[in-house]
Protein backbone atom coordinates (compact mmCIF):
# COMPACT_ATOMS: atom_id res chain seq x y z
CA UNK A 1 0.00 0.00 0.00
CA UNK A 2 1.33 3.51 -1.02
CA UNK A 3 2.58 5.95 2.04
CA UNK A 4 -0.57 8.57 2.41
CA UNK A 5 0.40 11.02 4.83
CA UNK A 6 -2.38 13.33 6.38
CA UNK A 7 0.09 16.15 6.77
CA UNK A 8 -1.19 19.31 4.64
CA UNK A 9 1.30 21.63 3.29
CA UNK A 10 0.88 25.28 4.50
CA UNK A 11 1.68 27.53 1.83
CA UNK A 12 2.81 31.04 3.00
CA UNK A 13 0.36 33.63 1.82
CA UNK A 14 0.91 37.48 1.14
CA UNK A 15 -1.42 38.94 3.22
CA UNK A 16 -2.46 42.80 4.24
CA UNK A 17 -2.66 42.92 7.99
CA UNK A 18 -6.22 43.07 10.12
CA UNK A 19 -8.87 40.45 8.29
CA UNK A 20 -6.16 39.42 5.76
CA UNK A 21 -7.19 35.31 6.92
CA UNK A 22 -10.46 35.96 6.77
CA UNK A 23 -12.56 35.54 3.20
CA UNK A 24 -13.57 38.83 1.80
CA UNK A 25 -16.18 40.34 3.58
CA UNK A 26 -19.96 40.75 2.41
CA UNK A 27 -22.24 44.20 1.92
CA UNK A 28 -23.52 43.38 5.10
CA UNK A 29 -20.32 42.70 6.98
CA UNK A 30 -18.55 45.61 5.87
CA UNK A 31 -22.02 47.59 7.09
CA UNK A 32 -21.32 46.19 10.37
CA UNK A 33 -17.53 47.22 10.85
CA UNK A 34 -18.42 51.10 9.73
CA UNK A 35 -21.29 51.14 12.63
CA UNK A 36 -19.05 50.04 14.83
CA UNK A 37 -16.07 52.36 14.28
CA UNK A 38 -19.31 55.01 14.30
CA UNK A 39 -20.39 53.83 17.51
CA UNK A 40 -16.92 53.89 18.40
CA UNK A 41 -16.75 57.81 17.74
CA UNK A 42 -14.07 57.62 15.62
CA UNK A 43 -13.88 59.09 12.33
CA UNK A 44 -14.16 56.77 9.15
CA UNK A 45 -11.37 57.39 6.85
CA UNK A 46 -10.80 55.77 3.37
CA UNK A 47 -6.97 54.94 1.98
CA UNK A 48 -5.66 53.73 -0.80
CA UNK A 49 -2.09 52.29 -2.41
CA UNK A 50 -0.54 50.67 -5.70
CA UNK A 51 -0.06 47.17 -4.32
CA UNK A 52 3.45 47.55 -4.98
CA UNK A 53 3.58 50.18 -2.40
CA UNK A 54 1.66 48.26 0.11
CA UNK A 55 4.22 48.11 2.73
CA UNK A 56 4.88 51.67 3.12
CA UNK A 57 3.48 53.76 6.44
CA UNK A 58 1.95 56.28 4.27
CA UNK A 59 -1.19 55.31 2.09
CA UNK A 60 -2.53 58.28 0.02
CA UNK A 61 -6.25 59.53 1.71
CA UNK A 62 -9.13 59.60 -0.29
CA UNK A 63 -10.21 63.38 -0.30
CA UNK A 64 -10.22 63.41 3.91
CA UNK A 65 -11.05 61.52 6.67
CA UNK A 66 -15.37 61.85 7.20
CA UNK A 67 -14.93 63.65 11.05
CA UNK A 68 -18.29 63.54 12.50
CA UNK A 69 -19.86 61.79 9.48
CA UNK A 70 -22.74 59.52 11.49
CA UNK A 71 -24.41 58.05 7.85
CA UNK A 72 -22.99 54.33 7.02
CA UNK A 73 -24.40 54.93 3.33
CA UNK A 74 -21.98 58.12 2.88
CA UNK A 75 -18.80 56.00 3.95
CA UNK A 76 -19.76 53.07 1.70
CA UNK A 77 -20.53 55.29 -1.40
CA UNK A 78 -16.61 56.70 -0.55
CA UNK A 79 -15.26 53.48 -0.30
CA UNK A 80 -16.69 52.54 -3.85
CA UNK A 81 -15.71 55.71 -5.23
CA UNK A 82 -12.18 55.55 -4.28
CA UNK A 83 -12.34 51.82 -5.58
CA UNK A 84 -13.97 53.33 -9.15
CA UNK A 85 -11.11 55.73 -9.09
CA UNK A 86 -8.14 53.55 -8.14
CA UNK A 87 -9.66 49.91 -9.58
CA UNK A 88 -6.20 48.67 -9.55
CA UNK A 89 -5.18 50.27 -5.77
CA UNK A 90 -5.83 48.58 -2.38
CA UNK A 91 -8.48 50.34 -0.73
CA UNK A 92 -8.78 50.21 3.11
CA UNK A 93 -10.79 51.77 5.95
CA UNK A 94 -9.55 53.05 8.69
CA UNK A 95 -11.62 53.98 11.88
CA UNK A 96 -8.97 56.73 13.19
CA UNK A 97 -9.27 57.60 17.40
CA UNK A 98 -8.19 60.64 18.11
CA UNK A 99 -7.92 60.32 22.12
CA UNK A 100 -5.18 57.27 21.37
CA UNK A 101 -4.02 58.81 18.18
CA UNK A 102 -4.32 55.71 16.68
CA UNK A 103 -6.03 53.20 14.31
CA UNK A 104 -9.07 51.77 16.29
CA UNK A 105 -9.84 49.82 12.98
CA UNK A 106 -8.18 49.25 9.98
CA UNK A 107 -8.76 46.63 7.34
CA UNK A 108 -8.67 46.80 3.51
CA UNK A 109 -11.78 46.53 1.59
CA UNK A 110 -10.60 46.39 -2.05
CA UNK A 111 -7.75 44.44 -3.23
CA UNK A 112 -6.06 45.90 -6.11
CA UNK A 113 -4.76 43.62 -8.81
CA UNK B 1 10.70 73.59 71.09
CA UNK B 2 13.63 71.38 70.91
CA UNK B 3 12.91 67.85 72.02
CA UNK B 4 14.78 66.06 74.85
CA UNK B 5 16.87 62.89 74.36
CA UNK B 6 15.42 60.09 76.20
CA UNK B 7 16.97 56.73 75.24
CA UNK B 8 15.60 53.55 75.46
CA UNK B 9 12.56 51.73 73.59
CA UNK B 10 9.24 53.59 72.77
CA UNK B 11 6.48 51.56 71.50
CA UNK B 12 5.81 52.39 67.42
CA UNK B 13 2.53 53.51 68.00
CA UNK B 14 3.42 56.32 70.01
CA UNK B 15 5.37 57.85 66.92
CA UNK B 16 3.94 56.11 63.78
CA UNK B 17 0.35 55.20 64.19
CA UNK B 18 -1.38 58.58 63.11
CA UNK B 19 -5.08 57.88 62.62
CA UNK B 20 -5.51 62.26 62.57
CA UNK B 21 -3.37 62.22 59.19
CA UNK B 22 -4.74 62.90 55.95
CA UNK B 23 -2.49 62.07 53.36
CA UNK B 24 -1.08 64.57 50.70
CA UNK B 25 -1.13 64.74 47.27
CA UNK B 26 2.49 63.83 47.17
CA UNK B 27 2.84 60.82 49.44
CA UNK B 28 3.37 57.59 48.29
CA UNK B 29 0.31 55.80 49.83
CA UNK B 30 1.13 51.84 50.60
CA UNK B 31 -1.47 49.39 51.43
CA UNK B 32 0.11 46.36 53.63
CA UNK B 33 -1.94 43.15 54.71
CA UNK B 34 -0.45 42.59 57.87
CA UNK B 35 -0.77 39.44 60.14
CA UNK B 36 1.18 39.72 63.65
CA UNK B 37 2.27 37.71 65.75
CA UNK B 38 -0.63 36.34 68.38
CA UNK B 39 -1.52 39.50 71.75
CA UNK B 40 0.51 42.32 69.95
CA UNK B 41 -2.32 45.08 69.22
CA UNK B 42 -3.28 45.93 65.72
CA UNK B 43 -2.19 49.13 66.06
CA UNK B 44 1.26 48.54 67.03
CA UNK B 45 1.95 46.12 64.33
CA UNK B 46 0.47 48.57 61.81
CA UNK B 47 3.44 51.57 63.39
CA UNK B 48 5.86 48.66 63.42
CA UNK B 49 5.67 48.33 59.66
CA UNK B 50 5.47 52.45 58.66
CA UNK B 51 8.33 52.50 61.08
CA UNK B 52 10.74 49.74 60.00
CA UNK B 53 9.84 51.02 55.88
CA UNK B 54 10.66 54.65 56.73
CA UNK B 55 12.53 56.41 59.54
CA UNK B 56 12.09 54.17 62.43
CA UNK B 57 14.92 51.64 63.62
CA UNK B 58 13.82 49.16 67.35
CA UNK B 59 15.19 51.48 69.87
CA UNK B 60 15.43 55.20 69.92
CA UNK B 61 18.76 56.63 68.91
CA UNK B 62 19.99 60.05 69.80
CA UNK B 63 21.00 60.92 66.05
CA UNK B 64 17.17 61.10 65.37
CA UNK B 65 17.37 64.43 66.99
CA UNK B 66 19.63 66.05 64.39
CA UNK B 67 16.34 66.55 61.80
CA UNK B 68 12.89 66.80 61.85
CA UNK B 69 11.73 63.36 62.14
CA UNK B 70 7.92 64.22 61.93
CA UNK B 71 9.07 65.79 58.31
CA UNK B 72 10.68 62.21 57.34
CA UNK B 73 8.55 59.84 58.95
CA UNK B 74 6.44 57.17 57.23
CA UNK B 75 2.71 57.33 59.02
CA UNK B 76 0.04 54.74 59.64
CA UNK B 77 -3.40 56.42 58.65
CA UNK B 78 -5.92 53.65 58.53
CA UNK B 79 -6.92 50.34 59.64
CA UNK B 80 -9.33 47.90 58.06
CA UNK B 81 -10.54 44.53 58.21
CA UNK B 82 -9.94 41.84 56.09
CA UNK B 83 -13.00 40.49 54.43
CA UNK B 84 -13.61 36.78 55.61
CA UNK B 85 -10.45 36.96 57.55
CA UNK B 86 -10.39 37.48 61.22
CA UNK B 87 -6.46 37.64 61.38
CA UNK B 88 -5.28 39.59 59.09
CA UNK B 89 -5.71 43.51 58.52
CA UNK B 90 -5.26 46.07 55.80
CA UNK B 91 -2.81 48.83 57.07
CA UNK B 92 -2.56 52.11 55.15
CA UNK B 93 0.88 53.82 55.10
CA UNK B 94 1.68 57.19 53.59
CA UNK B 95 5.15 58.24 53.11
CA UNK B 96 6.52 61.55 52.24
CA UNK B 97 8.16 61.90 48.98
CA UNK B 98 11.14 62.96 49.56
CA UNK B 99 12.19 59.83 51.30
CA UNK B 100 12.91 58.26 48.08
CA UNK B 101 15.03 58.49 44.83
CA UNK B 102 13.37 60.29 41.81
CA UNK B 103 12.97 57.98 39.09
CA UNK B 104 13.85 55.09 41.21
CA UNK B 105 11.31 52.06 41.69
CA UNK B 106 14.30 49.90 42.93
CA UNK B 107 14.90 52.74 46.04
CA UNK B 108 11.00 52.44 46.48
CA UNK B 109 11.00 48.96 47.04
CA UNK B 110 14.16 48.84 49.07
CA UNK B 111 12.31 50.89 51.27
CA UNK B 112 9.15 49.41 51.18
CA UNK B 113 9.42 45.60 51.19
CA UNK B 114 12.95 45.79 52.68
CA UNK B 115 13.90 44.78 56.35
CA UNK B 116 10.02 44.57 57.36
CA UNK B 117 9.06 41.45 55.37
CA UNK B 118 11.79 39.59 58.06
CA UNK B 119 10.41 41.51 60.94
CA UNK B 120 9.59 39.52 64.39
CA UNK B 121 6.02 40.57 65.40
CA UNK B 122 4.95 39.87 61.77
CA UNK B 123 3.84 36.24 60.92
CA UNK B 124 3.15 37.44 57.39
CA UNK B 125 3.07 40.79 55.57
CA UNK B 126 2.17 41.62 52.25
CA UNK B 127 2.42 44.55 49.81
CA UNK B 128 -0.81 44.64 47.95
CA UNK B 129 -1.14 48.09 46.52
CA UNK B 130 1.03 51.55 46.07
CA UNK B 131 -0.23 54.84 45.02
CA UNK B 132 2.85 56.79 43.60
CA UNK B 133 1.56 60.29 43.04
CA UNK B 134 2.24 61.93 40.03
CA UNK B 135 5.04 63.80 41.92
CA UNK B 136 7.05 60.93 41.63
CA UNK B 137 5.97 59.71 37.99
CA UNK B 138 6.61 62.58 36.60
CA UNK B 139 10.44 61.15 37.68
CA UNK B 140 10.30 58.22 36.18
CA UNK B 141 11.29 56.79 32.09
CA UNK B 142 8.63 54.90 31.94
CA UNK B 143 7.40 52.62 28.79
CA UNK B 144 10.49 53.43 26.28
CA UNK B 145 7.56 53.44 23.28
CA UNK B 146 4.08 52.41 24.75
CA UNK B 147 0.85 51.36 22.73
CA UNK B 148 0.67 54.22 20.49
CA UNK B 149 4.21 53.67 19.01
CA UNK B 150 4.18 50.30 19.20
CA UNK B 151 1.47 50.23 16.79
CA UNK B 152 2.47 52.80 14.40
CA UNK B 153 5.75 50.83 14.10
CA UNK B 154 4.18 47.44 13.83
CA UNK B 155 1.45 48.49 11.42
CA UNK B 156 -0.96 46.64 13.34
CA UNK B 157 -4.49 48.08 14.31
CA UNK B 158 -7.83 47.29 15.55
CA UNK B 159 -6.91 43.78 17.48
CA UNK B 160 -4.78 41.93 19.54
CA UNK B 161 -1.14 40.91 18.66
CA UNK B 162 -0.27 37.41 18.66
CA UNK B 163 2.64 35.49 18.88
CA UNK B 164 4.55 32.41 20.12
CA UNK B 165 7.17 31.39 21.91
CA UNK B 166 9.74 28.84 20.18
CA UNK B 167 9.40 25.58 21.69
CA UNK B 168 10.99 23.29 22.82
CA UNK B 169 12.30 25.93 25.14
CA UNK B 170 16.12 24.82 25.49
CA UNK B 171 18.48 22.52 22.89
CA UNK B 172 18.02 24.19 19.49
CA UNK B 173 20.86 25.28 17.43
CA UNK B 174 20.47 29.04 16.12
CA UNK B 175 19.55 27.48 12.45
CA UNK B 176 17.05 25.13 13.82
CA UNK B 177 15.86 27.80 16.22
CA UNK B 178 15.65 30.25 12.91
CA UNK B 179 13.33 28.18 11.57
CA UNK B 180 10.96 27.46 13.98
CA UNK B 181 10.80 30.96 13.96
CA UNK B 182 10.13 31.59 10.20
CA UNK B 183 7.72 28.57 10.04
CA UNK B 184 5.45 30.70 12.79
CA UNK B 185 5.56 34.16 11.13
CA UNK B 186 5.18 32.89 7.68
CA UNK B 187 2.23 31.32 9.13
CA UNK B 188 0.43 34.64 10.67
CA UNK B 189 2.20 35.58 13.99
CA UNK B 190 3.30 38.86 14.42
CA UNK B 191 5.93 37.85 17.15
CA UNK B 192 7.72 34.77 18.33
CA UNK B 193 9.50 35.20 20.96
CA UNK B 194 12.66 33.24 23.13
CA UNK B 195 11.59 31.43 25.79
CA UNK B 196 13.03 33.36 28.56
CA UNK B 197 15.22 30.29 29.80
CA UNK B 198 17.26 31.31 26.59
CA UNK B 199 20.03 33.41 27.02
CA UNK B 200 23.51 31.88 25.69
CA UNK B 201 23.97 28.55 26.26
CA UNK B 202 26.36 26.32 24.90
CA UNK B 203 23.79 24.90 22.21
CA UNK B 204 23.14 28.01 20.88
CA UNK B 205 24.64 31.30 22.10
CA UNK B 206 23.22 34.93 21.63
CA UNK B 207 25.01 36.08 18.57
CA UNK B 208 24.18 32.73 16.36
CA UNK B 209 20.87 32.99 17.47
CA UNK B 210 20.44 36.94 16.64
CA UNK B 211 21.79 36.31 13.12
CA UNK B 212 19.33 33.41 12.57
CA UNK B 213 16.31 34.75 13.87
CA UNK B 214 17.25 38.33 11.79
CA UNK B 215 17.33 36.77 8.45
CA UNK B 216 14.00 34.54 9.37
CA UNK B 217 12.20 37.46 10.34
CA UNK B 218 13.12 39.39 7.21
CA UNK B 219 12.23 36.35 5.19
CA UNK B 220 9.11 36.22 6.72
CA UNK B 221 8.19 39.97 6.14
CA UNK B 222 9.03 40.13 2.09
CA UNK B 223 6.82 37.30 1.78
CA UNK B 224 3.49 37.74 3.94
CA UNK B 225 3.71 41.32 3.33
CA UNK B 226 3.42 42.35 6.64
CA UNK B 227 5.43 43.60 9.50
CA UNK B 228 6.97 40.65 11.83
CA UNK B 229 9.39 40.90 15.05
CA UNK B 230 10.84 38.22 17.50
CA UNK B 231 11.90 39.18 21.09
CA UNK B 232 15.26 38.69 20.98
CA UNK B 233 16.41 38.05 24.81
CA UNK B 234 18.90 40.52 26.09
CA UNK B 235 18.41 39.00 29.71
CA UNK B 236 22.20 38.57 30.87
CA UNK B 237 24.53 38.06 33.54
CA UNK B 238 26.07 41.77 33.10
CA UNK B 239 24.71 45.29 32.33
CA UNK B 240 27.74 45.14 29.94
CA UNK B 241 26.66 42.02 28.11
CA UNK B 242 23.02 42.75 27.99
CA UNK B 243 24.00 46.42 26.31
CA UNK B 244 26.37 44.57 24.12
CA UNK B 245 23.13 42.01 23.06
CA UNK B 246 20.63 45.22 23.02
CA UNK B 247 23.33 47.10 20.17
CA UNK B 248 23.67 44.36 17.92
CA UNK B 249 19.93 43.08 17.72
CA UNK B 250 20.14 46.98 16.82
CA UNK B 251 22.60 46.42 14.17
CA UNK B 252 20.58 43.75 12.73
CA UNK B 253 17.50 46.15 12.29
CA UNK B 254 15.11 44.29 14.46
CA UNK B 255 12.25 45.75 16.02
CA UNK B 256 12.52 44.49 19.36
CA UNK B 257 14.13 42.71 22.02
CA UNK B 258 13.10 41.45 25.51
CA UNK B 259 13.81 41.42 29.46
CA UNK B 260 13.13 39.73 31.77
CA UNK B 261 12.90 41.98 35.02
CA UNK B 262 12.55 40.84 37.92
CA UNK B 263 15.77 38.07 38.04
CA UNK B 264 17.36 40.74 35.69
CA UNK B 265 16.08 43.71 38.24
CA UNK B 266 14.93 47.18 38.39
CA UNK B 267 17.99 48.89 37.77
CA UNK B 268 19.04 46.86 34.92
CA UNK B 269 15.67 47.09 33.20
CA UNK B 270 15.35 50.63 33.91
CA UNK B 271 18.31 50.96 32.31
CA UNK B 272 18.10 48.96 29.58
CA UNK B 273 14.60 50.71 28.82
CA UNK B 274 16.15 54.09 28.68
CA UNK B 275 18.09 52.60 25.50
CA UNK B 276 15.50 51.27 24.10
CA UNK B 277 13.47 54.71 24.01
CA UNK B 278 17.26 56.04 22.70
CA UNK B 279 17.20 53.72 19.78
CA UNK B 280 14.37 52.94 18.79
CA UNK B 281 13.60 49.25 19.88
CA UNK B 282 10.82 48.02 21.32
CA UNK B 283 10.62 46.22 24.85
CA UNK B 284 9.34 43.08 25.59
CA UNK B 285 9.22 42.13 29.29
CA UNK B 286 8.99 39.06 30.78
CA UNK B 287 8.33 38.08 35.09
CA UNK B 288 10.01 34.76 35.46
CA UNK B 289 10.12 34.65 39.74
CA UNK B 290 7.48 36.55 40.05
CA UNK B 291 4.75 34.09 41.46
CA UNK B 292 7.26 33.14 44.06
CA UNK B 293 6.68 36.52 45.34
CA UNK B 294 2.93 37.45 44.13
CA UNK B 295 1.40 34.25 44.78
CA UNK B 296 0.75 33.51 48.50
CA UNK B 297 -2.31 35.39 49.65
CA UNK B 298 -0.66 36.62 52.86
CA UNK B 299 2.77 37.12 52.33
CA UNK B 300 4.52 38.72 49.40
CA UNK B 301 4.15 41.69 46.84
CA UNK B 302 0.86 41.61 45.12
CA UNK B 303 1.15 41.55 41.41
CA UNK B 304 -0.49 44.74 41.00
CA UNK B 305 2.60 46.29 42.18
CA UNK B 306 5.08 44.88 40.35
CA UNK B 307 3.40 45.47 37.34
CA UNK B 308 3.11 49.53 38.49
CA UNK B 309 6.86 49.04 39.34
CA UNK B 310 7.20 47.67 35.67
CA UNK B 311 5.46 50.88 33.88
CA UNK B 312 7.22 53.41 35.40
CA UNK B 313 11.04 51.38 35.24
CA UNK B 314 10.00 50.87 31.50
CA UNK B 315 8.61 48.15 29.23
CA UNK B 316 6.15 48.14 25.96
CA UNK B 317 4.59 44.51 26.54
CA UNK B 318 4.10 42.71 30.24
CA UNK B 319 3.10 39.28 30.74
CA UNK B 320 0.13 39.12 33.04
CA UNK B 321 -1.28 35.77 33.12
CA UNK B 322 -4.51 34.54 30.53
CA UNK B 323 -6.76 33.93 33.62
CA UNK B 324 -8.31 31.41 31.51
CA UNK B 325 -4.70 29.21 30.08
CA UNK B 326 -3.10 26.91 32.79
CA UNK B 327 -1.43 29.31 35.23
CA UNK B 328 -2.91 31.00 37.91
CA UNK B 329 -4.77 34.47 37.69
CA UNK B 330 -8.42 35.33 38.71
CA UNK B 331 -10.23 37.45 36.51
CA UNK B 332 -11.52 40.46 38.10
CA UNK B 333 -7.98 41.17 39.87
CA UNK B 334 -6.15 40.71 36.13
CA UNK B 335 -8.66 43.24 34.85
CA UNK B 336 -7.47 45.33 37.46
CA UNK B 337 -3.81 45.05 37.21
CA UNK B 338 -4.00 45.44 33.31
CA UNK B 339 -5.76 48.96 33.48
CA UNK B 340 -2.93 49.72 35.89
CA UNK B 341 -0.66 49.19 32.74
CA UNK B 342 -2.83 50.73 30.02
CA UNK B 343 -5.07 53.47 31.27
CA UNK B 344 -3.99 56.71 32.34
CA UNK B 345 -6.64 56.93 35.72
CA UNK B 346 -8.05 54.35 37.44
CA UNK B 347 -10.52 55.05 40.14
CA UNK B 348 -9.94 52.97 43.33
CA UNK B 349 -12.33 49.49 42.98
CA UNK B 350 -12.24 46.78 45.53
CA UNK B 351 -14.30 44.80 43.33
CA UNK B 352 -10.81 44.56 40.99
CA UNK B 353 -8.07 44.81 43.43
CA UNK B 354 -6.84 48.52 43.17
CA UNK B 355 -6.63 49.99 46.66
CA UNK B 356 -6.14 53.23 45.32
CA UNK B 357 -7.34 56.30 43.00
CA UNK B 358 -4.10 55.93 40.22
CA UNK B 359 -3.30 58.79 38.34
CA UNK B 360 -0.65 57.66 35.69
CA UNK B 361 -0.33 61.51 33.82
CA UNK B 362 0.84 61.59 30.08
CA UNK B 363 2.71 58.00 30.86
CA UNK B 364 2.43 55.79 27.72
CA UNK B 365 0.91 52.46 28.94
CA UNK B 366 1.86 48.60 28.34
CA UNK B 367 0.09 45.98 26.20
CA UNK B 368 -0.64 43.08 28.56
CA UNK B 369 0.53 39.67 27.34
CA UNK B 370 -1.49 36.87 27.57
CA UNK B 371 0.95 33.66 27.80
CA UNK B 372 0.60 30.14 28.43
CA UNK B 373 -1.41 26.39 27.82
CA UNK B 374 -3.99 28.30 25.71
CA UNK B 375 -5.61 27.07 22.10
CA UNK B 376 -7.59 28.39 20.18
CA UNK B 377 -10.87 27.49 22.27
CA UNK B 378 -9.69 29.98 24.53
CA UNK B 379 -9.63 32.68 21.62
CA UNK B 380 -13.37 34.48 22.30
CA UNK B 381 -12.52 34.69 25.93
CA UNK B 382 -9.28 36.16 25.52
CA UNK B 383 -10.23 38.77 23.06
CA UNK B 384 -12.95 39.32 25.30
CA UNK B 385 -11.15 40.06 28.45
CA UNK B 386 -8.03 41.64 27.36
CA UNK B 387 -9.04 43.70 24.41
CA UNK B 388 -7.18 44.68 21.67
CA UNK B 389 -4.36 46.09 23.40
CA UNK B 390 -2.99 42.74 24.25
CA UNK B 391 -0.77 40.51 22.86
CA UNK B 392 -1.87 36.63 23.20
CA UNK B 393 0.73 34.07 22.80
CA UNK B 394 -0.10 30.87 21.82
CA UNK B 395 2.75 28.18 22.11
CA UNK B 396 1.76 24.53 22.01
CA UNK B 397 -1.47 25.86 20.47
CA UNK B 398 0.84 26.83 17.82
CA UNK B 399 4.07 24.25 17.66
CA UNK B 400 1.19 21.44 18.11
CA UNK B 401 -0.44 21.63 15.31
CA UNK B 402 -0.65 18.45 13.45
CA UNK B 403 0.75 20.22 10.54
CA UNK B 404 3.35 22.30 12.63
CA UNK B 405 3.51 25.78 13.64
CA UNK B 406 3.18 27.55 9.99
CA UNK B 407 -0.35 26.04 10.05
CA UNK B 408 -0.79 26.26 13.72
CA UNK B 409 -0.21 30.07 13.50
CA UNK B 410 -2.67 30.36 10.24
CA UNK B 411 -5.36 29.00 12.32
CA UNK B 412 -4.42 31.34 15.46
CA UNK B 413 -4.91 34.04 13.27
CA UNK B 414 -8.02 32.72 11.80
CA UNK B 415 -9.41 32.84 15.11
CA UNK B 416 -8.44 35.65 16.05
CA UNK B 417 -9.98 38.05 13.10
CA UNK B 418 -12.75 36.33 13.15
CA UNK B 419 -13.49 37.16 17.00
CA UNK B 420 -12.59 40.50 16.37
CA UNK B 421 -14.39 41.01 13.11
CA UNK B 422 -17.92 38.97 15.67
CA UNK B 423 -16.93 41.70 18.61
CA UNK B 424 -17.03 44.34 16.48
CA UNK B 425 -19.90 42.95 14.72
CA UNK B 426 -21.85 43.72 17.95
CA UNK B 427 -22.06 39.37 19.00
CA UNK B 428 -21.14 38.47 22.30
CA UNK B 429 -18.03 36.62 21.62
CA UNK B 430 -17.39 34.35 24.70
CA UNK B 431 -21.11 33.11 24.34
CA UNK B 432 -21.10 32.13 20.94
CA UNK B 433 -17.14 31.60 20.41
CA UNK B 434 -18.12 27.84 19.56
CA UNK B 435 -20.27 29.12 16.86
CA UNK B 436 -18.11 31.79 15.61
CA UNK B 437 -14.96 29.65 15.76
CA UNK B 438 -16.68 26.67 13.67
CA UNK B 439 -18.15 29.01 11.10
CA UNK B 440 -14.51 30.12 10.96
CA UNK B 441 -13.73 27.10 10.35
CA UNK B 442 -14.95 26.36 7.02
CA UNK B 443 -12.92 29.09 5.16
CA UNK B 444 -9.79 27.53 6.78
CA UNK B 445 -8.69 23.66 6.97
CA UNK B 446 -6.30 25.07 9.45
CA UNK B 447 -8.51 25.79 11.86
CA UNK B 448 -10.46 23.12 11.15
CA UNK B 449 -7.90 21.15 12.53
CA UNK B 450 -6.82 22.86 15.38
CA UNK B 451 -10.15 22.70 16.96
CA UNK B 452 -10.22 18.89 16.59
CA UNK B 453 -7.00 18.80 18.08
CA UNK B 454 -7.73 21.09 21.35
CA UNK B 455 -11.03 20.16 21.93
CA UNK B 456 -10.68 18.11 25.14
CA UNK B 457 -8.00 20.22 27.11
CA UNK B 458 -8.88 22.48 29.89
CA UNK B 459 -7.46 23.60 32.52
CA UNK B 460 -9.76 24.07 35.26
CA UNK B 461 -8.15 24.41 38.84
CA UNK B 462 -9.42 26.84 41.72
CA UNK B 463 -7.13 30.30 41.88
CA UNK B 464 -5.22 30.07 45.58
CA UNK B 465 -4.73 33.71 45.45
CA UNK B 466 -8.28 35.13 45.23
CA UNK B 467 -9.71 38.72 46.16
CA UNK B 468 -10.37 39.03 49.96
CA UNK B 469 -14.20 39.24 49.72
CA UNK B 470 -16.84 37.66 52.47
Amino acid sequence: MPFKSTVGDYQTVATLETFGFLPPMTQDEIYDQIAYIIAQGWSPLVEHVHPSRSMSTYWSFWKLPFFGEKDLGVIVNELEACHRAYPDHHVRLVGYDAYTQSQGSCFVVFEGR
Amino acid sequence: MSKKYDAGVKEYRDTYWTPDYVPLDTDLLACFKCTGQEGVPKEEVAAAVAAESSTGTWSTVWSELLTDLDFYKGRCYRIEDVPGDKEAFYAFIAYPLDLFEEGSVTNVLTSLVGNVFGFKALRHLRLEDIRFPMAFIKTCPGPPNGICVERDRMNKYGRPLLGCTIKPKLGLSGKNYGRVVYECLRGGLDFTKDDENINSQPFQRWQNRFEFVAEAVELAQAETGEKKGHYLNCTAATPEEMYERAEFAKELRQPIIMHDYITGGFTANTGLSKWCRKNGMLLHIHRAMHAVIDRHPKHGIHFRVLAKCLRLSGGDQLHTGTVVGKLEGDRQTTLGFIDQLRESFIPEDRSRGNFFDQDWGSMPGVFAVASGGIHVWHMPALVAIFGDDSVLQFGGGTHGHPWGSAAGAAANRVALEACVKARNAGREIEKEGRDILTEAAKHSPELAIALETWKEIKFEFDTVDKLDVN
